[in-house]
């Protein structure tokens, strides 16, 4: 892999900043992490050199590499008024909430019941002097820095996000992190950081949210780890609804353990480049992860689905789906990579990628691999891109009972993404997803059908 | 009786560590047809599968002999090549192998066994157009790959074409009556008894009576967890399905 | 390295009777000293006679290898010590004195083979490189095909010849497709490469045989570099068909061959492939390292370029045999069989590049690993704006036996046109118990189960090679598989 050291001083100046500003709270292991994160950051740099470079084959960083993003360890928070939050982000009084602005924690918007029962949600910052010790055993034990520039500029950056601890018990109110991003003059820069732990049989809900409140260039370079305990589920939603102009760069990783779930559903929209990196270890004899996908991109945007499976225990199972609806000139990207080690006997793999094309000049990239070192397994995968096979004759038979072109396409893209849609188990969040949706479908329309229609009648 | 050919004495079977059978001891003549029934579990499929062979059921302690020879040391094809034939109760789908080609090879194997040169593929061909007839089987679905898109019915109809081409001595049939309306059941039953001979032998694994109005057995055992609790005639088959099951155990248990 | 001589001089005692299916050339025993220089390239071009326009490119190839700085591809998944480029001589034309002198020295298990796959006897001294003055049978057979092929203004040849005697056609096409600069591999056989098979087939003429069918074992060993050229002008049609199912002896271990095609409109090109080089022992020692550039250009209109492959040999197989979809309403198809057992390695598959509007591909491949063996499909769908209706179907399936072998897929797929339909499936998996148990219920053994059900896997890959071949292809499969079912 080769990448190129590109301009990156002002993140070292700010790096130093941070440095001396949390001199005095921050315990000597994380100032040590940061240091080891700044210092593989300046040796990694961005990715921008792509050639021969699998993990970015398809996706151009320049575009963040060159823009100067200012970062700013204590942003206001004050600006920001919970009657705006509702109106752009889902919002439950019953769900415990940690509200993030431009990065760092804002309590007063926040809502956290005072007895979890069993149940610790609290920023990172505080949970560095309550709970240090857990949080030393798991932060950046999981979300491995040294091959990812974006991984190891967040963990250089790591001051503020989400800690969650689950000890048990599966009667938790789902927990919602809201990461919020402000318009500003100039671009900024965040570092949304999470980490999850649940304990032995534990259930937990989690839905991550990013989301701009305006329309200007901001960039979130997030982290997010969980850990899923022996015989635990944890149902984990993550929601990018990113401004247009926005860059939103985030790593997920969920190490799952015995007889463990983790099924994650990932809808996103909007973000002028997203890059979404997901790697699910099945660490566990028995353990299984899920991932329903669906993106929809419009315009020039970009997306980049990057998702690895780890099979490394018997009986392991991974399941992914994941669709894309694009239109404009937008570009999808999607790499899932299934890699099933030896003796990881049993281990049961799918993966699908479906990619409706509605314009023109859109783009699609897929690249679903397969490692198997075992023999002892089933893995498939599949995947499609184009138009729906039937959608002519769909929509003609449609026409034939009376609906326009428009409507019998529009019924036809609907039934495309409901099936993802109506994987969210989590009833206000599905109703949420299906209201963006909605919003954002009339967008959506096949093109071409109508010329070629007319084409026909001529 | 007749000269026995298969004699099982005191089986004891397990499956990964599940004790199924429990001291079952049964013995086959030339010539007869004998049927086992019981209920859902109570080890009949369990019978069949060890004495074709399969694998994973682990004999602890008893004898089979076929032919006066121990067979727990023979391999499943051994078996198949001793003359014991299997028809499965959902017999599996080999993408992309001939039937021709899949009854050639098994039949030449055989062959083989008993000293004999492969078969002419004319003479072979020739066999084998007269045995779909016989059976009653849809030619286009010969010439599709093994059991691949067959509905139940079919399946079943293929694992008696097969029987008729191998010509077995000992013909097991594993519940074989399942998922059959009953116009396949009767042609199932049609082959069956156009075999009946002195040489050869059938055991019937069965959960309801029905097969057995077709089939009609010379002997019927009535399995229950893992023991042949009673023996009888083809009556015990009609009395079982009239009484049930709990009747059976019922008698055994104030017996 | 292992020795690296290879033969370029066959059939010598031919050479004066015009023979015009054998490679002949005029050379005494002489051998290039080791290493790679220009000297080196111009002595090949002499040694062949070559006009200056030849030597030109051979030098163009050689200054851009220079500039790779000898730095192979690493991407593939297979896994080698480098090769010693300076250990390598490039030019060489002994008699075949490296071999064995008689077949009691040939290796017993080769012998084994032979008979199992049913190789006639005239063939086995050949292929097993035994040391002896070509002896040809077939010669009359030769000389009666010959004039067939002439009747219809079919030119076969090999490519020094062609290069001689049509130029104009050569300098067309040669590195149209592949061009020398096209990757590491490609580019060392643009500069060195020894010889090849030459075909055009004029407009209009469907080929009258298969090629290479009556010819296989004199066009056997065409050495370490070998450079073929196929032209299909408009509405002809031609089946040609490389190597041989017969364990075939090869004296040098790198072998980088480039084959390049060319479909003008309506023109077919039909391309079997049974490769079975020597795999190595069992422990993985030795063995050929198979670094193919396989392109066609389904240039014209209608046109259509089909590969079909069984690769069970090589230690090494690194071949994706691809299609260019330029002309409108163009069809490229790839079948495929990869076979590994013990220590052997392929990564294999194609790129099908859809240029032109309502174009069509189908991608079938299937791949077998035993033993240690690691096999890998790496395919590219890339269909180009341009391409609107254009069409591909994908399916790979890996079958693994074994606990010690590994399947890997890795498909790219690149859609850049709406009105496209993309279509992949790919899966994973071993031979089911149930389905063992099944086949042996049947009083079939545990080997000859496996390979029925092997075979039966790859079914929709040998329909398409030419009938007695595919019966051979299913025996090679046998004979590659054993040892590999405890």
């Amino acid at each position: 892999m080769t990448t190129t050291l590109t301009k990156h001083e002002q993140y070292l100046a700010d790096f130093r900043v941070l440095e001396q500003a949390a001199d005095g709270s921050a315990p000597a292991w994380l100032r040590q992490l940061r240091q080891e994160g700044m210092a593989r950051f300046e040796q990694l740099g961005f990715p921008t050199a792509r050639r021969g470079n699998e993990k970015w084959k398809y996706t151009n960083v320049a575009p963040i590499a060159d823009a100067a993003f200012r970062y700013s360890a204590s942003p206001k928070t004050s600006g920001v008024k919970t009657t705006a939050l509702r109106r752009v982000a889902p919002w439950r009084k019953e769900w415990t909430t940690l509200v993030f602005v431009d990065g760092r924690y804002a309590p007063t918007l926040s809502s956290v019941p005072s007895d979890g029962g069993g149940l610790r949600v609290a920023s990172l910052a505080e949970a560095f002097r309550t709970d240090e010790a857990l949080i030393e055993q798991h932060l950046a034990k999981h979300a491995a820095f040294e091959d990812d520039g974006f991984a190891a500029l967040n963990t250089a950056f790591l001051s503020d996000g989400a800690f969650i601890h689950a000890a048990g018990g599966d009667e938790h109110a789902p927990v919602h992190l809201l990461f919020v991003a402000t318009d500003s003059t100039q671009p900024q820069v965040a570092y949304p950081r999470t980490l999850v732990v649940t304990e032995r049989n534990t259930k937990l809900t989690l839905v991550e949210t990013y989301v701009g409140l305006g329309d200007g260039a901001y960039f979130n370079d997030a982290v997010t780890e969980v850990v899923v305990g022996d015989g635990s589920a944890v149902d984990h939603y993550k929601v990018t609804l990113e401004s247009a102009n926005a860059f939103h760069v985030s790593m997920t990783r969920a190490t799952v353990g015995q007889d463990a779930l983790f099924s994650t559903t990932a809808f996103a929209k909007g973000g002028a480049l997203a890059r979404h990196d997901l790697h699910m270890a099945l660490a566990g004899h028995g353990s299984s992860c899920k991932l329903n996908g669906l993106h929809l991109t419009a315009g020039r945007e970009h997306i980049d689905n990057h998702v690895n499976i780890d099979h490394a225990a018997p009986y392991s199972q991974s399941y992914q789906y994941v669709k894309g609806i694009l239109t404009g000139t937008s570009h999808a990207v999607y790499t899932g990579r299934v890699l099933i080690r030896k003796g990881a006997v049993k281990s049961n793999a799918r993966q699908a990628d479906k990619n409706l094309i509605l314009s023109e000049r859109a783009e699609v990239d897929t690249k679903p691999s397969m490692e198997i070192y075992c023999d002892d397994v089933k893995a498939t995968h599949g995947a499609t891109a184009g138009q729906i096979a039937e959608a002519e004759e769909q929509i003609f038979y449609m026409r034939s009972r009376g609906l326009d072109p428009k409507a019998a396409g529009a019924l036809l893209i609907r039934g495309f993404v409901k099936e993802i849609l109506d994987t969210v188990k989590l009833e206000p969040l599905r109703a949420f997803l299906d209201g963006v949706t909605d919003k954002a479908l009339p967008e959506f329309q096949f093109e071409g059908f109508g010329d070629r229609d007319e084409q026909r009648e001529r | 009786m007749a000269e026995p050919m298969l004699v099982i004495r005191d089986l004891h079977v397990k499956v990964a560590d599940t004790e199924i059978l429990k001291g079952l001891s049964l013995s086959i003549g030339k010539g007869e047809v004998h049927a086992i029934m019981g209920p859902n579990g109570s080890g009949k499929s369990t019978l069949v599968n060890v004495l074709a062979g399969k694998p994973e059921y682990v004999v602890t302690s008893g004898a089979i002999t076929f032919e006066g020879k121990n067979v727990l040391p023979m391999t499943v094809d051994q078996r198949a090549r001793e003359g014991i034939f299997l028809a499965f109760q959902y017999p599996v789908e080999l993408p992309g192998v001939s039937a021709w080609q899949f009854m050639k090879t098994a039949l030449d194997s055989i062959r083989e066994q008993r000293g004999e040169e492969p078969m002419d593929y004319r003479v072979f061909d020739k066999m084998w157009r007269q045995k779909i007839k016989d059976v009653g089987i849809d030619q286009e679905l010969v010439k599709r790959s093994v059991n691949e898109g067959f509905s139940g019915g079919e399946k079943k109809r293929s694992e008696m074409l097969q029987m008729m081409v191998l010509d077995p001595k000992l013909a097991l049939m594993d519940e074989t009556d399942s998922g059959l309306d009953i116009d396949a059941l009767k042609s199932v039953a049609d082959v069956v008894n156009k075999r009946r001979g002195p040489e050869k032998a059938v055991l019937v694994v069965t959960h309801y009576q029905r097969l057995l109005n077709y089939i009609v057995p010379d002997f019927v055992h009535i399995l229950i967890d893992g023991r042949i609790v009673r023996s009888g005639g083809a009556g015990l088959a009609l009395e079982v399905e009239e009484k049930g099951y709990d009747w059976v155990r019922e008698a055994m248990a104030t017996a | 390295m292992t020795t690296t001589r290879t033969v370029i001089s066959r059939n010598t005692d031919l050479s004066q009777q015009e023979y015009k299916w054998g490679f002949t050339t005029d050379v005494e025993e002489d051998v290039a000293p080791k290493g790679l220089n220009e000297g080196v390239v111009r002595l090949i071009s002499s040694k062949k006679g070559e006009p200056e326009w030849m030597l030109e490119w051979r030098l163009r190839a050689y200054r851009h290898w220079l500039t790779l700085k000898r730095e192979e591809p690493t991407w593939a998944m297979i896994h080698h010590p480098p090769i010693d480029f300076d250990d390598i001589h490039y030019y060489a034309a002994p008699k075949t004195k490296d071999g064995p002198k008689s077949m009691e020295e040939v290796d017993p298990e080769m012998l084994k083979a032979f008979d199992k796959l049913g190789i006639p006897l005239a063939e086995r001294e050949k292929l097993a490189g035994v040391a002896v003055d070509a002896i040809f049978d077939s010669v009359s057979v030769a000389t009666t095909y010959q004039k067939a092929l002439e009747k219809h203004g079919v030119i076969f040849c090999p490519i020094s010849e062609a290069i001689r005697n049509h130029p104009e056609l050569v300098r067309k096409y040669l590195g149209s497709v592949v061009p020398y600069s096209d990757n590491f591999y490609a580019t060392l056989n643009s500069a060195v490469f020894s010889d090849g098979s030459f075909i055009y087939v004029p407009k209009g003429v469907r080929c009258p045989m298969e090629l290479m069918t009556y010819f296989r074992i004199n066009f056997a060993d065409s050495g370490q570099f070998e450079r073929t050229l196929i032209i299909a002008d408009e509405g002809s049609y031609v089946s040609y068909l490389e190597g041989c199912t017969a364990p075939v002896r090869k004296t040098s271990q790198l072998h980088a061959a480039v084959v390049e095609l060319i479909a003008l409109d309506d023109a077919q090109i039909k391309y079997s492939t049974l490769q079975n080089w020597y795999p190595g022992d069992k422990e993985g020692k030795g063995g050929v390292y198979n670094f193919v550039t396989k392109r066609g250009k389904a240039q014209g209109r209608n046109s259509k370029i089909s590969w079909t492959q069984v690769e069970t040999g090589s230690a090494i197989t690194w071949k994706y045999p691809s299609v260019i979809l330029q002309g409108d309403n163009s069809v490229g198809e790839f079948y495929s069989v990869a076979l590994v057992n013990n220590h052997q390695q392929a990564d294999t598959g194609t790129k099908m590049t859809h240029i032109g509007k309502n174009t069509r591909s189908t991608i079938v491949a299937k791949g077998i690993s035993a033993g240690h063996g690691e096999s890998t499909y790496r395919g590219q769908v890339k269909i180009m704006p341009t391409a609107t209706g254009a069409k591909n179907f994908t399916q790979c399936d890996s079958l693994l036996i074994g606990d010690k072998s590994a399947a890997h897929t890795m498909p790219y797929i690149e859609v850049r046109n709406s009105t496209a339909r993309m279509e992949h499936e790919a899966s994973t998996s071993k031979i089911s118990d149930e389905q063992l148990f099944y086949v042996m219920q049947r009083g079939i053994s545990n080997e000859d189960a496996h390979h029925m059900i092997v075979k039966g896997f790859c079914k929709s890959v040998f329909a398409e090679l030419p009938f007695e071949f595919a019966v051979e292809a299913a025996n090679l499969l046998k004979v590659s598989l054993e040892g590999a079912v405890a």
